[in-house]
């Protein structure tokens, strides 16, 4: 116990490495969602079919099986039909899936939100569906969008320590070899609950942030 | 096969045959006949819930016949003509995009974009559905922001605006789009009662001064008399009555249009 | 590849660890509902001494990862054994996620209702048990129901410390069988099958309400 600090110390780039990875997998986690969060919310709105129940297909199926069975099969199951991904791709590849698919439920809510006299308004003005959805209710639909994905994007970095699950070297990997080597348990958890809960912090500025200037090119004061 | 923009001469602006409108069991518009010559300036009263604002919302294909056909400079609009024989099937966005553009239209609620300034708002169209040059569309927007007395405001965000000065907003940005018709749908509903004039002003300025063909819906009765040549009164979507603007005014002949006009007196 | 007489043996595990999840879920759900509305209240009505620490510790919760707390909990508190831990931990996860929504709930209940009582002069209690929390319900209870199937598919979390709930029975079937495939995917299935109807429902919910 009493030597803990000192370890601490000598684990510092350690740590600082399990961040990154960390740092990367949500990173890559979060834009892989935010794509198919748009694809498959514009998709779930197409006026085609097909289109439209295969993008309700893709949705309903990652957000039903849950983001540690999609996880574990990416990364025990997929090697059996002959695919094997490295654990850092897996993890990033679920996160985007799982959370991308709620994305797109944010994205069509937020779309079909924009008052209906917007699009009458654009079709007034000899607008096409392409050039309205651009320029008229995207532009508004975003600053709806910024609150529901800041949740998502904490909920996204919360999830995170499954990467260690997979062998990934992430945070609580680290930690948890600092923990091993020390036998500091509460200390060291609490530490990696710590870095957690700033780092989730973080990431609510900087939404925070950004909601208020999407609100602010609204026209609305202050934003939440 | 594509729409090609074949206008008649000779034909009416807006032409109405047999148009029925319903909404599930809700018959709004009853098989109606409607012509609106060109240059014309055409009131439609009566009470809510009677289908006027219908007819301005089929002319700017918000809503979709449910029988009947609509023409436009006497071409075919609410369908289209398919085959050889021509025969007239429900229009689709394509065919629907090339005559909507001579058609301009005023919101009760304004409607304008709360997420571009002013100038913007008025520019938008002629730059990305007209082709109009940045530069050129933006002169022509500030002499139109000028016409209804907004010069001053085109950096402004919508939503620092009164009611009133939203309004002239949106009649600068229909008014860029050179619409040949202009539906005024309710444009002073919504407004605060000392914000009324300064509309009507800028409206009676435009009736004036071009030849647009106009089509109101209103309660502002003082303000149909000005500018319109032809009232028509509506009643559960038929026309009940329909005549100059002054003598139906003064001297309606059907007891509806006298119970009507007695109410909003 | 796909073997289909692994996948009717893996099966029965598979199905015994959903019994398992389902017995995980139901009480820790039951323990989120009654504290997170506890936690709701403390921080709306409550003294501030209490309010203020109450609404930080519950946000702390709310932040940081649920994993990391099933790890601490389990090796800072052995005297419990691991499906009462892994219930009540989960069980306080989400209470701080619905102590959030019963507050939208509350605030969403118009201001006007507050000012009615203070003209009738109803006393505090009364305000909340017969004017506020009944109105507050309808609006809490769609994403009450979206929290309850999202609980139930964290639950597999508990595998790690050692909960015998599906993941844990599938993977510990695919490690012995060599039939990852066929557990896993099983086990995907069981998710979608249990879960997407629940969703059906809930949106259902959803509707009716908002009439």
């Amino acid at each position: 116990m009493a030597d803990f600090p000192a370890e601490l110390r000598r684990a510092l780039p350690r740590l600082a490495e399990g961040l990154l990875v960390t740092a990367e997998a949500t990173v890559l986690g979060a834009a892989l969602a935010l794509l198919l969060a748009y694809v498959l919310g514009l998709s779930s709105r197409s006026a085609r079919l097909p289109v439209r129940g295969a993008a309700r297909f893709v949705v309903e199926f990652f957000r039903g099986t849950s983001l540690y069975v999609q996880l574990f099969w990416l990364f025990f199951a997929l090697p059996m039909v002959g695919f094997r991904l490295e654990p850092l791709a897996c993890a990033v590849l679920a996160l985007g899936l799982n959370y991308g698919a709620y994305g797109a439920e944010v994205v069509r809510g937020a779309i079909t939100a924009v008052p209906r006299a917007q699009t009458e308004a654009g079709i007034a003005l000899g607008m096409g569906p392409a050039l309205r959805l651009r320029r008229v209710v995207l532009p508004q639909a975003h600053a709806l969008m910024v609150a529901p994905f800041k949740n998502l994007l904490v909920q996204l970095l919360k999830a995170t320590p499954l990467l260690s699950l997979v062998t990934v070297p992430d945070l609580t990997f680290q930690i948890d070899q600092l923990r091993s080597a020390t036998g500091a348990t509460a200390a060291s958890y609490l530490l990696l609950l710590g870095l957690y809960f700033a780092m989730a912090v973080g990431l609510s500025l900087l939404m925070n942030a950004l909601e208020r200037v999407a609100k602010a090119r609204l026209g609305q004061e202050g934003g939440a | 096969m594509p729409t090609e923009d074949r206008k008649d001469p000779a034909a009416p602006a807006v032409r109405f045959e047999r148009v029925t409108k319903r909404f599930g069991d809700h018959t709004v518009l009853d098989g109606l006949d409607l012509e609106v010559g060109r240059g014309e300036r055409v009131t439609l009263i009566g009470p809510s819930g009677s289908g006027k604002t219908t007819i301005l919302r089929l002319l700017m294909t918000l809503e979709r016949v449910t029988d009947g056909l609509v023409l436009v400079d006497g071409q075919p609009y609410s369908h289209m003509p398919r085959g050889a024989g021509g025969k007239l099937v429900p229009a689709d966005e394509r065919h629907l995009a090339v005559l909507r553009r001579r058609i301009g239209m005023v919101f009760q609620q304004f409607n304008l974009f709360p997420h571009m300034s002013v100038l913007e708002n008025v520019v938008e169209a002629p730059v990305h559905v007209l082709g109009e040059g940045r530069e050129e569309a933006r002169r022509r927007a500030r002499d139109l922001l000028d016409l209804v007395g907004l010069g001053d405001k085109a950096e402004a965000r919508p939503t620092r605006l009164s009611g009133g000065q939203q309004q002239r907003v949106a009649i600068a940005r229909a008014l860029a789009m050179r619409p040949e018709i202009l539906l005024l749908d309710e444009v002073t509903s919504a407004l605060d009662p000392e914000l009324v004039a300064e509309v009507l002003d800028v409206l009676r300025d435009i009736a004036r001064n071009t030849d647009i063909t106009l089509l109101c819906v209103t309660h502002e009765m003082g303000f149909a008399r000005d500018v319109s040549d032809r009232i028509l009164m509506f009643d559960r979507g038929r026309i009940v009555e329909s005549g100059p603007a002054g003598e139906l005014l003064e001297s309606p002949t059907h007891a509806r249009t006298r119970a009507f006009l007695g109410s909003v007196r | 590849m796909w073997d289909g007489e692994a996948a009717r043996a893996a099966l029965p595990a598979v199905l015994e660890g959903f019994g398992v999840t389902v017995l995980a879920t139901v009480p820790a759900f039951a323990v989120a509902v009654v504290l997170g509305l506890v936690l709701a209240l403390v921080q709306r009505a409550g003294p501030r001494w209490l309010a203020l620490p109450v609404r930080a510790a519950a946000t702390f919760v709310r932040s940081t990862p649920l994993l990391v707390q099933l790890f601490a909990a389990w090796v800072l508190v052995p005297a419990l054994d691991a499906p009462v831990l892994g219930v009540l931990v989960l069980g306080v996860h989400y209470a701080t996620y619905l102590s959030e929504v019963y507050r939208t709930g509350i605030d969403a209940v118009p201001r006007g209702q507050w000012e009615a009582c203070t003209a009738l002069s109803l006393p505090r209690r009364r305000v909340w048990r017969a004017v506020v929390l009944p109105q507050a319900v309808r609006n809490v209870l769609p994403p009450l129901g979206n929290y309850a199937v999202s609980m139930f598919k964290e639950t597999p979390l508990l595998s790690v410390i050692t909960v015998h709930e599906m993941v844990h029975e599938a993977n510990t079937f695919g490690s012995t069988h060599f039939a990852y495939l066929e557990s896993f995917t099983l086990a995907a299935a069981v998710f979608l099958l249990a879960s997407w109807p629940t969703s059906v429902l809930v949106r259902r919910l959803e509707e009716r309400l908002a009439h």
